[in-house]
């Protein structure tokens, strides 16, 4: 990530120069800095507000059946977590979330699933298993159907703007799968 | 009206009866979330500036166009669509930014085209790696991501060559 920054930085750097432009750096600094303060006044109340509801529904203990359900998958998948039922429950919850895209709170639920995760992690300035799993399968999108293109092409006249749903699910699993396989195999390479 | 349009009232309602059922504090169980998650909320914030910082300089410098204008020559000799390269670089760095590549190419190329469905499936099918990876690890600490931005991106190119071959024999 610390060279990804740098090069991404350090390109943008030359090439504002290069193009003749070097005040596109300043542009970004204060038009696109100020973006991110906006994105995050509008995270504050949406995840306090997920946090919130969740919390209500973890002293309930109602996730915790719901979870044994789908324990082989899990051990599978988070084979770190073992019986960590509420890192499992948090990790279910933010797929969930993702999968049906609900009030935008899956970056609530993540967040969570990762603190979830990091109580039993050995090293913890370093990734366990388990959380690139995670990271992985949640930036590989599972989203079930993705409103925004669907309204997108509806509004540039598109003949049939929910045609894409089919070959996008096939397309997103495939590429989930692919990236399980993957994540595996590092795993495994790594031990 | 969307799916998500009616699940979100049930859904909270189901939690607050259930809580009420299981007598549980529903006022104060909700506030001592609420204030965990408004923490994380702030303590991702410089993670989100960091990432925003050098997405954003990248793509306005002109950086990405020269990214794209290298790779040109080489993705049309495999025969990739050069329109969708600016899309396959965009998508992984930002979300906002992929929504203004994806809209051009539904303008220029109509969304009913070969090109305009593939942008749709690519749109719908791939995230935002860098900046979630950033933000998750990031509001736990974590500085070593080891293999996942790796993979996240051998995702994204399954998931391009998949909205290719997939628009092709699907429509």
């Amino acid at each position: 990530m610390k060279n990804m920054w740098f090069s991404l930085i350090f390109l943008g750097l030359l090439f504002s120069f290069l193009n003749g432009k070097p005040e596109i750096v300043m542009n970004v600094l204060f038009y696109d800095l100020e973006k991110s303060i906006q994105l995050i006044l509008s995270l504050i109340p949406v995840m306090a507000f997920w946090t919130g509801l969740m919390n209500i529904v973890e002293k309930t203990n109602i996730l915790d059946r719901f979870s044994s359900l789908l324990r082989p998958l899990v051990r599978f998948l988070f084979s770190d977590l073992q019986n960590d039922v509420k890192a499992v429950n948090a990790i279910l919850i933010t797929l969930a979330a993702n999968m049906f895209g609900i009030g935008n709170s899956a970056t609530a639920f993540g967040i969570r699933a990762m603190q979830e995760m990091q109580r039993s992690n050995a090293n913890k300035k370093t990734a366990n298993n388990a959380m690139c799993m995670f990271l992985i399968i949640n930036v590989s999108s599972i989203q079930l159907i993705s409103i925004n293109v669907i309204k997108l092409r509806a509004d540039s006249g598109s003949l049939a703007p929910t045609e894409i749903i089919l070959p996008t699910l096939i397309a997103t699993t495939f590429s989930t799968l692919v990236a399980i396989i993957f994540a595996k195999y590092y795993e495994r390479k790594s031990q | 009206m969307n799916v998500s349009d009616i699940i979100l009232p049930l859904l909270i309602a189901a939690i607050l009866f259930y809580g009420i059922g299981k007598r549980v504090d529903v006022y104060s169980a909700f506030v001592e979330g609420a204030i965990e998650g408004a923490k994380s909320a702030v303590k991702i914030f410089p993670y989100i500036l960091a990432i925003v910082f050098a997405i954003n300089l990248f793509i306005q410098s002109g950086a990405e166009d020269f990214l794209v204008s290298i790779l040109q020559p080489i993705t049309s000799v495999i025969g990739f669509p050069t329109e969708l390269l600016s899309l396959s670089i965009v998508k992984p760095l930002s979300g906002s930014g992929s929504m203004g590549v994806f809209q051009s190419i539904l303008e220029n190329f109509g969304a009913d085209s070969y090109i305009g469905r593939s942008a749709s499936v690519l749109m719908g099918s791939s995230e935002t790696i860098f900046y979630t990876t950033a933000v998750y690890f990031g509001a736990v600490g974590i500085s070593n991501y080891r293999y996942t931005i790796k993979v996240g991106l051998i995702s994204h190119i399954a998931s391009i060559i998949a909205a290719l071959v997939i628009c092709n024999f699907m429509f």
